[in-house]
């Protein structure tokens, strides 16, 4: 049931202000990465392998070193040989490394091998041309299922971990298993078992701003870096780690941000920008262009999927089974586990089984995207379930929600469920007039659930008061959703003063304690719950001054709509003392007014969504349209409901290009062949229709005002969801993504 | 003793046991004795490991606390974008 018509206790939370980032960003005033500047500042530029994989034999830079504008060249050595590493740079740490400077080997097309700094950009570009580079190609290999091969070229060995069963191609480096009950016994009491096979490609999260930063490294060991990211403090912790420094002596200071859902939880031309301004001692400002993050920063892994599900004819699982196979570049990391984890999570399973793959192959090492992992693998779920409802005859939304977990379910991933939402979200899917609404002919309907685990992560966050009653807020996540917003709403909440009067900064490393990276739908959780718990603080302090201007004991005081008031008829008879009035003279009170709060709040709270898309498919030119297209995800509590709708919409966008026309396509040579946005085709306004969003509010109980992350789930159900639909409008099994012209023709052509 | 549930994936490095039962009154303790009861957990638990209390996924603390009939779950641990 939707919860927006239940009146609400609560006067800020929930209203819809205006965004306090608004006027910096229609007005140019906002600092994003590449708006930095400095005396003396050079630029620097990455010469990139053009070769999937080579053995790099010599690097010769002599030549760009000798040109009058060349200030520094560096290559992996100047990170390795001259830098004392810190004892323990392994692991992460030193995958970091390696991709952002190869060392013996270029691991993928676009991996960078030198850098330059140089007075101008385009000197540092033209600089790049001197850099003679001698190459021993080796075999390659991009696709997962050939990575797995057994004649596949070894991109590293002995990069498996404990988990990869013995006999498998050193290329697979992770495995997870995870399930309870026996699926056999269940596929046998099925009446219907289906076992399907997709595949899915990997794409790029398309944020408008790419990479950039200004670094600035100096002889005495401090640095200054100013750059884009989600997380400056793990930038700080990766690039003194490269860099062989002390982490407090690199202050950095994150950027206003063009986007990054999760691109930009890592480094990759920060410790670039820092060892070329070591070298040449002066500022270097290192910016990518849209090849370069195309070729070399993070898109998400490409995969190969098998599912299989038994159903009884009333609807009832009785089994269900995944193999997910993640290629997530030439490195460690794909997230095969996540995808086996929430493939099945929204049913609640006697009997399931799902298995994942981290495979590397020759491409860039992939990153975060919103949930990751789990969107492919509720593509290969979520279809075989609606094909068993079309062989059934059964309703798609009336078999999830008998099969619908809830509190109490046991989890395909192990533990039990505390409150959540999935039941909801589908009721409202039910009950939404999209649900009832006829179809054209040629069009068809999709419907998917989707889920993801949620994080808390470390956070600190700091509130100090004016002397006029206003407050400023400190908070270390950068804002990628809107969080300025919420977090002024809920400090609002508490102290009980105008939105306006608060200001949310996003401080330097050096200003407030750790702060995780704003991931895992974190931001609105944790940073939030900080807040308010900050400003709890900050009110104890009032109440404290507020009780010794009126001479009774503290415990005597309370909070209430702004004021600091007596507890009850024995406390006293006082008129209400406003904020502003306890701050005006509190230099002479007791000092400065601040609240605080850190901690690794662990309540985060799973989250589930439910998506109804209708699709056109086109037979004489295979083209797709989204004719509509409805989003009802669970958000906890909604502290400012436009930004919540705003992550709706954004995943259901990114998820209609994922399914329809996002892909990286690489040539037998290796090579990306479509890094440029005209070639890599992104869904614009044109595309698509108004999407429509239900909030619904089950609150999370391990957050005081019930807050749910609503950043990751959107872009679960929407592969699945728009999969359906066209299937369903084109009549035969869409198998693979994107489901793109040719590839609607050619599924078509087979069809008969 | 708690007992704690491994992800299947791991029955291997504890002698083909699925659950597993262990002294510990927080989180931190029960990895602790994890290692100590099967030594080879700690690859596993040093590339990362959750822990699901009653539900609640702890992601990485290890001073949550852990009462005797609390179900236990040992999950990779959870990343985010």
């Amino acid at each position: 049931m939707a919860l927006d018509d239940r009146k609400s206790d609560f006067k800020f939370v929930g209203t819809r202000p205006d965004r306090p980032d608004g006027l910096d960003k229609v007005t140019g005033r906002a600092k994003f990465g590449a708006d930095a500047h400095a005396p003396g500042m050079l630029h620097g530029a990455i010469l990139r392998s053009p070769h999937a994989h080579a053995r790099i034999v010599k690097i010769d830079a002599s030549k760009a070193e000798a040109h009058q504008d060349v200030k520094a060249v560096i290559t992996r050595a100047d990170f390795s040989d001259k830098v004392p590493f810190k004892p323990g740079l392994e692991g992460e740490f030193w995958n970091v490394l390696e991709n952002v400077m190869a060392g013996e080997k270029a691991l993928y097309d676009g991996h960078a091998v030198a850098a330059v700094a140089a007075t101008s950009a385009l000197a540092a570009r033209d600089a790049l041309k001197l850099i003679e580079v001698e190459y021993e190609v080796l075999p390659h290999v991009t696709d997962v299922d050939k990575a797995m091969a057994p004649d596949a070229p070894v991109i590293r060995e002995g990069a498996a971990d404990y988990s990869v069963p013995e006999g498998m191609h050193p290329n697979v480096v992770r495995y997870h298993e995870s399930g309870h009950g026996d699926v056999e016994t269940g596929f046998a009491e099925a009446d219907l078992v289906i076992e399907d096979s997709f595949v899915t490609e990997a794409t790029h999260q398309g944020y408008i701003e790419p990479h950039a930063c200004l670094a600035s490294l100096g002889n005495d060991g401090k640095g200054e870096l100013w750059c884009c990211t989600q997380g400056h403090w793990i930038v700080q912790k990766t690039c003194s780690a490269l860099l062989g420094m002390e982490t407090s002596n690199l202050r950095v200071t994150a950027s206003e941000i063009g986007g990054g859902f999760g691109g930009k939880t890592t480094v990759f031309i920060e410790p670039v920008a820092l060892a070329l301004s070591r070298k040449a001692n002066r500022p270097v400002k290192v910016v990518m262009n849209r090849s370069e993050v195309f070729r070399a920063t993070g898109p998400t892994s490409s995969a190969s999927m098998d599912v299989k599900i038994g159903m009884k004819k009333d609807g009832t699982i009785t089994a269900a089974e995944g193999i997910f196979r993640l290629q997530g570049g030439a490195f460690p990391g794909a997230p095969g586990d996540m995808t086996a984890m929430c493939g099945f999570a929204p049913y609640n399973l006697t009997n399931v089984r799902q298995v994942g793959y981290d495979v590397m192959a020759n491409r860039p090492k992939q990153a975060a995207y919103r949930a990751p992992g789990a969107p492919m693998g509720a593509f290969a779920v979520e279809s075989v379930i609606d094909e068993l409802c079309n062989k059934l005859g059964l309703d798609p939304i009336d078999v999830r929600l008998k099969n619908a977990a809830h509190e109490g379910t046991k989890a395909s991933y192990g533990p039990r469920y505390e409150r959540i939402g999935l039941v909801e979200t589908l009721e409202a899917a039910k009950a939404h007039p999209h649900y009832a609404a006829p179809l054209k002919p040629g069009q068809g309907r999709g419907i998917a659930c989707g889920f993801w685990f949620n994080h808390g992560g470390e956070t600190s966050v700091s509130l100090a008061l004016s002397e006029d009653g206003s407050a400023q807020l400190m908070v270390g996540t950068p804002d990628i959703g809107g969080s300025r917003a919420s977090m002024a709403l809920m400090a609002a909440e508490v102290l009980g003063i105008p939105y306006e009067n608060i200001r949310v900064t996003v401080a330097d490393t050096a200003t407030l304690g750790y702060n995780d990276v704003s991931h895992g739908s974190r931001v609105t959780y944790a940073s939030g719950l900080a807040t308010i718990k900050a400003a709890h603080n900050a009110v104890e302090k009032l109440c404290e001054r507020a009780a010794a201007k009126w001479g009774i004991p503290v415990d005597a005081v309370k909070w209430e709509d702004g004021c600091a008031v007596p507890s009850g008829p024995n406390a006293g008879d006082f008129d209400p003392m406003p904020l502003a009035d306890i701050t005006a003279n509190m230099g002479s009170t007791g000092g400065p007014i601040s609240g605080h709060f850190e901690a690794t709040p662990e309540g985060a709270g799973v989250s589930f969504g439910t998506h109804i898309v209708d699709a056109e498919v086109d037979p004489e030119t295979g083209k797709t349209a989204v004719t509509r297209y409805t989003v009802i995800q669970d958000a906890g509590k909604a502290i400012h409901p436009a930004y919540v709708e705003g992550q709706y919409q954004g995943g259901a966008v990114q998820g209609i290009g994922w399914a329809l026309n996002e892909e990286y396509i690489y040539g037998e040579d290796g090579r990306l062949q479509n890094s440029i946005f005209l070639d890599y085709r992104i869904p614009v306004a044109s595309d698509l229709p108004m999407i429509d969003t239900v909030i619904v509010e089950v609150p999370n109980p391990g957050h005081p005002f019930g807050v749910r992350g609503v950043g990751e789930t959107g872009i679960v159900p929407p592969l699945a969801a728009i999969a359906n639909a066209v299937s369903n409008a084109a009549g035969v099994r869409m198998r693979q993504l994107p489901m793109s012209p040719p590839r609607i023709l050619a599924a078509l052509r087979d069809n008969g | 003793m708690v007992e704690v549930n491994l992800w299947s994936g791991l029955r291997s490095l504890t002698g083909g046991r699925q659950v597993v039962e262990v002294e510990a009154s927080d989180t931190g303790e029960l990895l602790r004795e994890l290692v100590r009861a099967y030594p080879a957990l700690q690859g596993p638990i040093d590339a990362g490991v959750s822990v699901a209390v009653d539900g609640r996924i702890i992601a990485g603390s290890l001073n949550e606390p852990i009462h005797p009939d609390s179900e236990v779950y040992l999950m990779q641990r959870l990343r985010g974008g």
